[in-house]
């Protein structure tokens, strides 16, 4: 889980892609980076050849911010991808510029605003990032387009839950290397790859990218969903700790839904389901139409607090998460292809003609 | 600056769709640079130069198309409603002229409303062509409109309507002619549809199959009173494009442009966008992801009638992308 | 094909239950309707339903024509402590049509029913407010959480259970939009071969975002596209002087610009001149509403000139809709000429 204190917003992928690369090479038969700057490792399968494919999708990148301006010193902000700004005062940061320089991100105390004022989130342009440097060398050192990633250690909660910051998505990236991990020891007929797509939080951009290269015959995106909180219990919120969602509706498809769910239970992995009747608004939604279309399934992993720097989960989730899928692989006959309810009784009255 | 050529090109009719007469005008000025000429299922011009076989396979895009409105129903009275094609804003309309592919013309005017709501709808607007019923309406639900709106220079200011982004068009034209010994394969773009959803670009970047492209459009600025934070300031330059709403530029494409920027003795300045995109972002994803950037002019009161550049940053912009593509 | 058989498939592809993502009775309804009557069929990854009917030879033109077989409707999503089902819309549902109505839950069809607090306990600025969906379940009998979630587990489909039945001189169904389409298709493949190889593609997740047209076009990679569809007429009495987006009885509307795609100008005129030419009354949509496969298709590849034709029906995307089968009919004159007239000249001209 130390991968979620990695540097990554969207675009700015590159540092956490390095250390990923030395993370996975023992597992892979082969690993490229592509032009979008996804990184797809390949794990050969061991049936015949035409080996079909099956990929893993999980996003690298985290929300951040970006400068936009810079004013007597102080450094005007805007976000990359859906940053909540109500949880952004009194954060330390770091300010990717010419080096990497801390920060923490300040705006005018309640003194001196009036009483309507305080009562209110402070927008984007009253925010600022405060380095502690005189203009000039700010200048030197900072451009207008320089990201900026929020600093936050990983913390050991009771009960085996931890928070930080980028659980969404380092969670699923982590269950995707177990998962590397455990199949580099198991056979399986197909080949596998593994890809940390980029770009997701600014719309699933290296996911439909990646997924048009790799063309797989299957794929299985991994992201995070909502967890069960204090203030929020209703519908498409699900408890930590009792495994991850597996998704329904017309982004998955319903066979490929029923395999995986029928892995967890063979697993004895407790799992939710999570009925999505549009878009999943994940790397499934944007890979389940490249080219001809590819079946795709969704686990996602239960976060408190998402999009905040307290996003909080149940290591167990993760395991589970990166266990069935490696299981699901690992089962997959060279043969097999997902079909539809009514192509099987056509089969079936023919063969009996 | 050839102001002739400008004003052939602003003034032309072309919202997106309908970008034919636009596309007539280009296709003249880029046929003798050209080593081929096409235009695609979607309308898109495409000039390509061919390059020494060492070069890369690069796309420079710009669109064809502008906003404007569309008919959407004649009423008894003889006055029309409209839907807008592309981000036309209500405010922007009261009292600007249209003019049809026919050549009418009509004034857009607010219906008397209860509400003082500073914003109208675009329900509340509608088109008078000076008919006096139904059957005397020369044009037809269907029709498509552009506003009406001359080309001034003013000092190095250049004001009209349409330079979203018949300025783009106007930068390739001029560039075709100055990289005639670009080592790269050049495919000079002139799109169709971008302000409704960068559509040709799109189609026109899967056929293509470029190894980098780059569009060449507009962006907003942060120099208006009371303006949002925004660090890019009219005549301080071409904007690289770092990041806007829909696109997150390459690195080795913005790099590309700094380092033209630098090597050109252009100012230049850096774009973040919170609002807006361009060609690029459509390009970007063509196939499996195309290394995209932009290159922005600087322009005030985008998508009015009366948008405002400035000569120099169009001037500077030439330079930038020729010495880019050397 | 006869007037009565043409209402005939209408009304049976009305009553077929299939909600976007869960298309599989529609296909299973399609299939002996397309028996014979083309050369290839397969079913893809999405789930759309994919026909070839080979040409004359005459033309080496690839054209695609499609109708979507999905439909709006519900998806159960949770269950409540006295067996109520709470449901999500799937595609774009009118909430305020729902409270009062009979719906379908699941393969095995159970009745269920949507009833809102009587009007009695409504305060009267709860009877002003239309109840959004969230606020809304539907009762199929369970009398507790568990029954409910066995009797209809998350994920289960819910749709309107409305039976098509003639009504005056129109029919009356659910679905039209776009079972109008799937009808006119069908019929289309009843036809006689065409000059070049006819794709024809029941798409599947349209309205959820243009989903299963996306692949299609791309898998088929074709020089012209038309869509076929049931869309909106808006033509009851108003009192605002306001366009009726289309009305019934004024035969075929073309599509010239909504919120999906341009038609392209050349392929409207065409079609244009073609329906004057041979008396076959149309009428232009209103610009600016809705959207349609076409607009997934004009953008796969490198670009595919494409045309929306549609069957004006009233009501759609509630639970009984409206269509006047002169209309279903001119539209399959129109299209069948339409493709029959098409040649590559007419494509490299534009
Ligand atoms: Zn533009
Ligand atoms: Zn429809």
């Amino acid at each position: 889980m130390q991968l979620s204190e990695a540097v990554g917003p969207s675009g700015q992928e590159e540092s956490i892609r390095l250390q990923l690369e030395d993370l996975w090479r023992p597992f892979t038969t082969t690993m490229r980076a592509d032009a979008m700057g996804n990184l797809i490792a390949m794990q050969q399968g061991s049936g015949p050849e035409p080996r079909p494919a099956v990929m893993a999708a999980a996003h690298l990148d985290e929300i951040g911010l970006i400068v936009t301006q810079i004013e007597e010193g102080f450094l005007h902000i805007a976000p990359i991808g859906g940053t909540d700004r109500r949880v952004l005062l009194g954060l330390e940061v770091l300010v990717h510029g010419r080096e990497d320089i801390p920060g923490l991100i300040g705006t005018r105390p309640p003194h001196v605003l009036s009483a309507e004022e305080r009562q209110k989130t402070v927008p984007w342009e009253k925010l600022f990032v405060d380095v502690g440097l005189p203009a000039e060398k700010v200048n030197q050192l900072v451009h207008v387009g320089d990201p900026i990633s929020i600093r936050q250690p990983l913390l050991t909660l009771e009960n085996g839950r931890v928070a930080g910051k980028a659980f969404d998505n380092r969670a699923s990236v982590v269950a995707l290397t177990l998962a590397l991990e455990e199949l580099a020891q198991r056979e399986h007929a197909w080949d596998f790859y593994a890809v940390a797509t980029v770009q997701e939080e600014v719309g699933l951009k290296g996911a439909i990218t990646s997924a048009y290269g790799i063309n797989p015959q299957l794929a299985v995106a991994l992201d995070v969903t909502f967890g069960k909180q204090e203030d929020d219990s209703k519908i498409g919120v699900f408890e930590l700790d009792k495994g991850p969602t597996i998704g329904l509706g017309p982004n998955f498809h319903p066979q490929l839904f029923q395999r995986i769910e029928a892995t967890a239970k063979e697993l004895e992995i407790p799992y939710h389901l999570d009925p999505t009747p549009g878009a999943s608004g994940t790397d499934a939604w944007g890979i389940q139409v490249a080219r001809e279309g590819i079946p795709t399934s969704l686990l996602s992993i239960p976060v408190r607090y998402m999009h905040q720097p307290v996003e909080t989960l149940a290591r167990r989730d993760v395991e589970r998460t990166g266990r069935l899928l490696a299981t699901f692989v690992a089962g997959l006959e060279s043969s097999y292809r997902p079909g539809w309810e009514d192509e099987v009784d056509e089969t079936a009255a023919r063969s009996d003609q | 600056m050839n102001l002739g050529l400008l004003t052939q090109l602003t003034q032309a009719f072309g919202p997106s769709g309908y970008e034919d007469k636009v596309r007539a005008l280009i296709q003249e000025h880029v046929a003798p640079w050209a080593d081929e000429l096409r235009t695609d299922p979607l309308g898109n011009l495409i000039a390509y130069h061919r390059g020494n076989g060492k070069g890369q396979k690069i796309v420079l895009a710009a669109h064809m198309d502008e906003i404007g409105v569309m008919v959407s129903h004649v009423d008894k009275e003889g006055y029309l409603r409209f839907t807008r094609i592309g981000g036309v804003y209500p405010l922007h309309c009261i009292g600007s002229r249209v003019r049809f592919a026919d050549g009418t013309h009509g004034v857009i005017y607010l219906e008397h409303r209860e509400d003082t709501s500073p914003s109208p709808k675009l329900t509340q607007l509608y088109i008078d062509v000076g008919a006096t019923n139904k059957d005397d309406v020369p044009v037809s639900v269907g029709a498509p409109a552009v506003f009406v709106r001359p080309l001034v220079q003013q000092g190095e200011r250049l004001i009209s309507k349409a330079l979203d982004d018949r300025i783009g068009c106007y930068i390739l034209i001029e560039l075709l002619q100055q990289v005639q010994d670009s080592p790269h394969d050049l495919y000079f773009l002139f799109s169709t549809q971008e302000e409704v959803g960068l559509r040709g670009a799109r189609t026109a970047a899967f056929s293509i199959n470029p190894d980098m492209a780059i569009a060449v459009d507009v962006t907003i600025t942060g120099d208006t009173p009371k303006a949002l934070p925004m660090a890019v300031t009219l005549g301080d330059g071409p904007a690289i494009k770092v990041q806007d709403s829909g696109m997150i530029a390459h690195p080795k494409v913005r790099q590309l442009l700094v380092d033209a920027a630098r090597k050109a003795k252009v100012p230049y300045q850096l774009e973040v966008l919170r609002g807006g995109t361009t060609d690029a972002a459509a390009m970007q994803l063509t196939r499996a992801g195309i290394p995209s950037g932009a290159l922005s002019i600087p322009c005030r009161y985008i998508h009015s009638p009366s948008e405002m550049v400035d000569s120099e940053d169009v001037a500077n912009a030439i330079k930038l992308l020729a010495a880019a593509l050397a | 094909m006869k007037h009565e058989r043409l209402v005939d498939i209408l009304q049976s592809l009305s009553n077929v239950m299939s909600t976007s993502g869960d298309e599989s009775e529609m296909r299973r309804a399609l299939r002996p309707l397309l028996a014979g009557q083309v050369d290839e069929l397969r079913v893809d990854s999405l789930g759309n339903l994919i026909t070839l009917k080979k040409g004359t030879g005459e033309s080496q033109l690839r054209v695609l024509v499609t109708a979507h077989i999905d439909e709006v409707g519900m998806m159960v999503v949770d269950h409540t402590p006295d067996g109520a089902l709470k449901v999500q819309a799937v595609g774009g549902i009118d909430d305020r049509l729902l409270p009062g109505l009979n719906v379908c839950v699941g393969k095995e069809q159970l009745p269920g029913v949507i009833g809102i607090k009587a009007i009695h306990h409504s305060s009267s600025r709860e009877r002003l407010k239309a109840i959004p969906l969230k606020e809304l379940s539907v009762d199929i009998g369970a009398e507790n959480r568990k029954e409910a979630q066995r009797l209809a587990p998350v994920g289960t489909r819910v749709t309107f259970s409305t039976q098509a039945h003639p009504l005056g001189e129109l029919i009356a169904g659910k679905a039209f939009d776009d079972r109008a389409g799937c009808t006119a298709l069908v019929a289309l493949l009843h036809e006689e071969p065409f000059p070049f190889d006819l794709y024809g593609v029941f798409t599947v997740q349209e309205e959820v975002g243009l989903r299963g047209a996306r692949v299609a076009g791309y898998a088929v990679a074709p020089a012209v596209a038309f869509v076929l569809e049931g869309t909106i007429a808006d033509d009851l009495p108003k009192k605002e002087d306001v366009g009726p987006t289309s009305q019934i009885g004024q035969g075929p509307v073309l599509t010239v610009m909504d919120r999906s795609y341009i038609s392209a100008p050349w392929l409207l005129r065409y079609t244009v001149q073609l329906a004057e030419k041979l008396g076959i009354p149309y009428q232009f949509k209103q610009p600016g509403i809705g959207g349609t496969d076409a607009g997934a298709i004009h953008l796969t590849r490198g670009g595919v000139p494409s045309l929306t034709l549609a069957v004006p029906c009233r009501y759609i995307h509630g639970p009984i809709s409206l269509l006047k089968p002169a209309d279903l009919e001119a539209t399959i004159t129109l299209t069948s000429a339409a493709l029959r007239h098409l040649t590559a000249e007419q494509l490299a001209n534009n």
